[in-house]
């Protein structure tokens, strides 16, 4: 019943799935980085930082990530020759254009959770501290992050899923992802309601656990105010 | 102005933020400055890619066409995810556990799977099973991988809403005699619906940006697949994907500021309970969405 599943190579199905996995760690990972730094510029003293943060965020969010990722294809790659050091090997370098992309996109998320994680924290808190003598660091460092980091939890693991989701997108370029790969089964196979129901439940592997744990740590870390 | 993070600066903080400004100015104007340089050496700054925007032609033959049927693609998901997600939203706060449990199933299992793979499935499923033209079959694809999604994003949304209502409410309808059905019916999904409605308007975003998956991936006519053609037509890439993008970003944030005035106007209005949730309530789930409902 399942021997389909093994008339594909080109990925395989495991490798389908363990380059979905690929795309979701790199781009976490990248997004994480530059949403920090994106989340350091809007809570900045200096109000041109603070503006090309909002800019950045409000542009990026209301573009399409279909846009974004084929524009890093057609855009990026076809006209202005970004190869990302892949030298050649073009499914590497749609690979590594996926991920500049979703970076590019869900950087303007993780901005806004790590935002609304500062904002979580009371004023009051900080007056207070800098009352009892605390430096900047220390107030950032004692008071402000560990309560926000707390309070971004939840709000970053639904980031995390919908980026996992959003990495199908990449098949919009022909990276070799799951998305990738049920199109090319349910179009050639005839068991469409099988690998439908196979790449969903692969899906669901992959984002209820995510979801679960981190739901639960952010529960058990929340500060209760 | 004060904030948790810095205080009202002194002398050396304002000397500190003149200096950061400059550093940041200078960096910005390195970055366009490339930026330009790279456009330029492509020519992708000649006129001759440009000036199609400014005549009919290129609207009426390519772009206009792609957003209406963008358009027309959010309609219909909205139109039939609204009171499917209502029905869900109501189930999974049944007393009865025979119809809470599917309910919640049924959420969850559709939150979880990329819309892009709903979409396909159903392309697939439409064609193999349906009389239809292609374009139809597309734009019933697209819509119902819309659909599932954000029924069930906004069964959650409904769920919330409910929930968020004063349980006196509740109390005072059972008190009258009401019935459970007439007390949800008439007394808690009307005010639910209101108190989200911000929020299910911009959930509106979400679905604009994921019609444009179906215009790569199934072929559907909306803007970006427009774009593909126009590009195509007058050999302009990236003028292209510019004035596809400030398409979309006018259109979202037409949506995004519709729903914040309506947001306001529902919190200064004196006839509801004082709930209002804003779109931010959704936003963990739905605002990430593309193939996620791509946020």
């Amino acid at each position: 019943m399942f021997d389909f599943l093994s008339n594909y190579n080109d990925p395989t199905f495991l490798g389908a799935f363990w380059m979905t996995v690929k795309l979701t760690v790199f781009s976490a990972i990248g997004s994480l980085i530059w949403g920090t730094l994106l989340a350091a510029m809007r809570v900045s003293p200096v109000p041109l930082m603070r503006g090309f943060g909002a800019v950045y965020v409000n542009i990026v969010r209301n573009i399409p990530l279909t846009v974004i990722i084929v524009f890093s294809s057609l855009g990026l790659a076809d006209i202005f020759r970004v190869t990302m050091g892949a030298g050649g090997d073009v499914k590497l370098q749609a690979f590594r254009l996926a991920i500049l992309g979703f970076v590019a996109y869900t950087a303007a998320f993780v901005c806004e959770a790590l935002r609304s994680g500062i904002n979580t924290v009371p004023v009051g808190q900080a007056e207070a501290a800098r009352a009892i003598g605390l430096s900047f660091s220390q107030v950032l460092g004692l008071i402000v992050l560990p309560q926000a980091f707390r309070a971004v939890i939840g709000p970053l693991a639904n980031v995390l899923i919908a980026l996992t989701k959003n990495t199908t997108v990449a098949a919009a370029i022909g990276v070799a992802e799951a998305a990738y790969l049920m199109k090319g089964m349910i179009e050639k196979d005839a068991q469409t309601l099988l690998i439908g129901a196979i790449f969903a439940f692969g899906f669901v592997v992959l984002t209820l656990p995510t979801g679960l744990i981190l739901g639960w740590l952010s529960k058990r870390l929340a500060v209760k105010r | 102005m004060s904030s948790v993070l810095y205080d009202a600066p002194g002398p050396r903080a304002k000397r500190r933020n003149v200096i950061l400004t400059v550093v940041f100015v200078v960096l910005l104007a390195l970055l366009s400055w490339w930026l330009w340089r790279a456009l330029d050496s492509k020519n992708q700054l000649e006129w001759k890619l440009w000036k199609p925007f400014f005549t009919s032609e290129a609207w009426t033959t390519y772009l206009l066409p792609g957003l209406a049927n963008t358009l027309k693609a959010m309609a219909f998901s909205i139109v039939i995810a609204l009171p499917l997600g209502a029905l869900f939203g109501i189930a999974r706060l049944s007393d009865h556990r025979w119809v809470r449990i599917p309910a919640g199933a049924v959420v969850e299992f559709f939150r979880a799977i990329p819309v892009l793979l709903l979409m396909l499935f159903a392309n697939e499923i439409i064609a193999r099973s349906m009389d239809v033209t292609t374009e139809q079959r597309q734009l019933y694809a697209v819509v119902t991988g819309l659909v599932l999604y954000n029924a069930s994003v906004l069964a959650e949304v409904v769920r919330a809403g409910i929930l968020a209502l004063p349980k006196g409410q509740t109390e005072a309808a059972q008190a009258i005699g009401l019935r459970k059905g007439q007390t949800m019916g008439s007394i808690l999904l009307p005010q639910a619906v209101t108190v989200m409605l911000p929020a299910i308007v911009s959930q509106l975003v979400v679905i604009v940006k994921d019609t444009a998956l179906g215009g790569v991936m199934i072929g559907f006519t909306e803007l970006l697949n427009g774009r593909q053609t126009l590009a195509a037509f007058y050999a302009n890439p990236i003028p292209s994907f510019i004035v596809v993008a400030i398409i979309y970003i006018v259109l979202n944030f037409l949506i995004t500021s519709f729903a914040s005035w309506l947001e306001q106007r529902l919190r200064k209005g004196k006839k509801s309970t004082g709930a209002v949730l804003g779109p931010e309530t959704v936003q963990g789930t739905a605002a990430t969405g593309a193939g996620g409902g791509t946020m």
